[in-house]
């Protein structure tokens, strides 16, 4: 079988065009990344019909040898429709997205964050213990409240990330979540 | 017989174009067109059954076109028996959204946006089931990915948003690699239809199908949840409601073993893998049971355990044998009824208690016999006690390994034994914590959740991060008069009658295997053989 050389290239540089955009936190990126990888796979669909050839169109007296393969072209609009599909659900993630936090970024994971947040305290807690040695609890009291102040966002913010979904149906009609002040989301933002 | 290989997957198509032409009101039709199709979905997978059973795979050709050019659609016993049971679990989690529906929103329930995304999905999982054909396969999971997006995200808070993002990248990404998989398959070997890349597959170099097999086994890899490529199942399933939660556990994660088991005994026969898949199943039953043992939410807790006993299912298919293909499949069968049951039954103690935080969670037992006795009876049976259908599944299982007597099996061996006896101790956990233990005092059962505190209160130096008034608490009742009333996430004490009937009913199916376990091992070790010979299949296909 012949490939044509200059779309395997093209589906390579649109692969990994896609693959680094995938790699970002913005959900529009990763949906830009996903459409262009998708692109270039669909090319590499295309590559496996090898040699063009007449248009596959079956009436007699076609040379059913000199005839281009039909069934990647098939296979490729298949996915192209089901790309436009997950496009435009995505999209409306995103807008959702924008519309509820103002970002588009994804974020981490409760138990990441839970887990990555214990440490920085543990850690910060103990720098400020070797630092305030010998003053007593009342010298450093503002950080410490600072610190619980953070721990308490942290839990509520995992609290409502358990507790929203229980009501399928309230969740689902009910108009826009408030604006809640959530400081863990901010600290968290990447940028 | 042939010509009801399609409905499975037409009929809840129908039932969805029919839902949407309806439109959101005539809800009692909309509820009688759901379970009703649903039934006939079920009843024609049965007909299958017993049919594929008898005469070997049923093969429709759509539009009678020859193999390599149309869609193939095949029942043969092991995609009977799996359409069978995601028949029943998909009716009785339908049944049991319903109830929820019914009691809570009488006036302004969604139904246009889960029945119909519900109906697709069942679709989509049966068309999986049925591919005779890699594109056909690909455009199942692409059903049954769209309309598991919609009812991840559904209502579109933030929390889900964030689970559904993650599940939606992972899952694109995963679609594209399978469309190259499939674009190599097709390069090599000019089809894509199951039974023409059986025969033709030993004729490409060993190379290029390598990376066929690397590519497809990836693919159904991310999608059955196994351990490198698992990290995503127990961040996105716990923020769903729970109907969504629990089908999504039983049947999609199963879909993708159903594919490795196809894709492993059909085109790459030979078992040449062996080695890798017994890591694999290793190492996702250990980590993923161990990632259950940590936790303290039993949503997340149960898609850790879920991680886990998927590992059972690629040991069995790992030794190769006829005995540990069998048992895969008993396992698969057993393991999407009670995975679904248990996460049913999680969501009846949210529905009763407000939240599923094991620590905020206790005396269930006394104040909610019933529903304390639909979380024992599945949760035993994942644990694998006798004579319940996890314990005759593991060990067919175990048998099947030392039957085989290599030092890896017994390696695995050991491992499936500490996995079920750390189910166990995770299951005598939740117990313990949310059933036996006498209720928390600070936790009354009916009351609100505050959401959020300000700083104000924050005068207490002593505390360290036990303070009275945390957020995230439950108070009484009394409380909310100070709370605003956006901050607060109301809990309930009723749970309708009709959520507990279609636990019941999934905790009868999982009972029933036990009684019908020798007939359904009879029917396993049937199409475990038919599998390894891979003749009738691919004479069913392609005419002898």
């Amino acid at each position: 079988m012949t490939v044509s050389l200059t779309l395997l290239i093209c589906a390579v540089v649109l692969t990994a065009v896609g693959a680094v955009l995938l790699h970002t936190r913005s959900l529009t990126r990763v949906l830009m990344g996903v459409i262009v990888c998708g692109n270039g796979v669909n090319l590499l669909v295309l590559a496996t019909t090898g040699r063009a050839g007449a248009p596959p169109l079956l009436y007699p007296g076609v040379a059913h040898a000199r005839v281009t393969d039909p069934l990647p072209q098939a296979i490729v609009l298949t996915a192209v429709v089901i790309t436009l599909a997950t496009t435009a659900f995505v999209l409306a993630m995103v807008y959702r997205s924008s519309q509820l936090t103002g970002t588009d970024f994804v974020q981490d994971d409760v138990e990441d964050r839970r887990v990555v947040l214990r440490a920085e305290i543990a850690e910060e807690r103990a720098e400020l213990r070797e630092r305030h040695r010998g003053e007593g609890p009342r010298a450093w009291r503002d950080e410490r409240r600072e610190q619980r102040r953070r721990l308490r966002a942290d839990r509520a913010f995992q609290a409502r990330a358990r507790d929203a979904p229980g009501d399928l149906w309230d969740d689902i009609l009910g108009a826009d979540p408030p604006q809640s002040p959530s400081p863990a989301r901010q600290e968290n933002d990447p940028r | 017989m042939n010509a009801l290989v399609p409905l499975p997957v037409v009929l809840p198509l129908t039932a969805c174009g029919l839902s949407m032409f309806i439109g959101p009101r005539l809800r009692v039709l909309h509820r009688l067109i759901g379970i009703g199709v649903l039934a006939a979905v079920l009843a024609v997978d049965l007909v299958l059954l017993v049919g594929a059973d008898r005469d070997g795979p049923l093969v429709v050709h759509l539009g009678d076109f020859a193999p390599p050019l149309g869609v193939t659609l095949v029942a043969d016993r092991l995609a009977a028996l799996m359409l069978t049971v995601s028949g029943a679990v998909t009716l009785i989690v339908l049944i049991y959204a319903l109830g929820q529906d019914m009691v809570d929103r009488e006036e302004r329930a969604p139904i246009a946006v889960f029945h119909p995304a519900y109906l697709v999905l069942v679709s989509g999982v049966s068309l999986t089931f049925l591919a005779g054909d890699l594109v056909t396969l690909y455009v199942g999971f692409e059903i049954m990915l769209m309309a598991s997006f919609v009812l991840l995200t559904l209502g579109g808070t933030e929390p889900r948003l964030r689970a559904g993002s993650t599940y939606v990248v992972v899952s694109l990404v995963s679609s594209l690699v399978f469309l190259a998989g499939i674009a190599v398959a097709y390069a090599a070997c000019g089809t894509a239809n199951f039974a023409q890349l059986a025969v033709r597959l030993s004729d490409v170099p060993l190379g290029v199908r390598t990376l066929i097999e690397a590519l497809l086994l990836t693919v159904f890899g991310v999608k059955a949840a196994v351990f490198p490529v698992a990290a995503w199942l127990p961040d996105s399933y716990p923020t769903a409601p729970a109907p969504v939660t629990a089908v999504f556990a039983g049947l999609l994660t199963k879909v993708g073993v159903y594919s490795i088991l196809r894709a492993e005994t059909l085109l790459f026969p030979g078992n040449r893998l062996s080695t890798l898949l017994m890591a694999i199943a290793f190492a996702s039953l250990l980590i993923g049971i161990l990632g259950a043992v940590a936790q303290t939410d039993l949503k997340r807790l149960l898609s850790f355990t879920l991680v886990s006993h998927i590992g059972f299912m690629l040991y069995g298919l790992a030794l190769g044998s006829r005995g540990g293909i069998g048992g895969a499949i008993v396992y698969t069968a057993h393991h999407i009824t009670v995975q679904t049951t248990l996460f049913l039954a999680a969501g009846l103690l949210e529905r009763r208690y407000g939240s599923t935080d094991l620590t905020r969670l206790g005396g269930a037992a006394r104040t909610a016999p019933l529903l304390a006795a639909l979380w024992f009876v599945p949760a035993m049976n994942l644990a694998g006690i006798p004579p319940l259908s996890g314990f005759l599944g593991k060990l067919g299982l175990m048998q099947a390994g030392a039957a085989d007597g290599g030092v890896d099996t017994y390696v695995l061996l050991a491992a499936c034994a500490v996995a079920s006896l750390l189910t166990l101790y995770v299951m005598v956990k939740v117990w313990n914590l949310a059933f036996w233990r006498a209720t928390p005092s600070q936790l009354p059962l009916e009351g609100t959740v505050l959401e959020d505190t300000d700083d104000t209160d924050d005068t207490d130096d002593t505390a360290d991060a036990d303070g009275t008034a945390d957020a995230g608490q439950v108070r009484s009742v009394g409380a909310v008069a100070v709370a605003p009333a956006s901050a607060c996430v109301r809990t309930t004490v009723r749970v309708p009658y009709v959520m507990i009937g279609a636990t019941v009913a999934a905790v009868l199916l999982g009972l029933s295997y036990t009684v019908l376990a020798t007939p359904l091992a009879g029917l396993a070790d049937r199409s475990a053989a038919e599998l390894l010979a891979r003749t009738p299949y691919v004479e069913a296909v392609l005419g002898p």
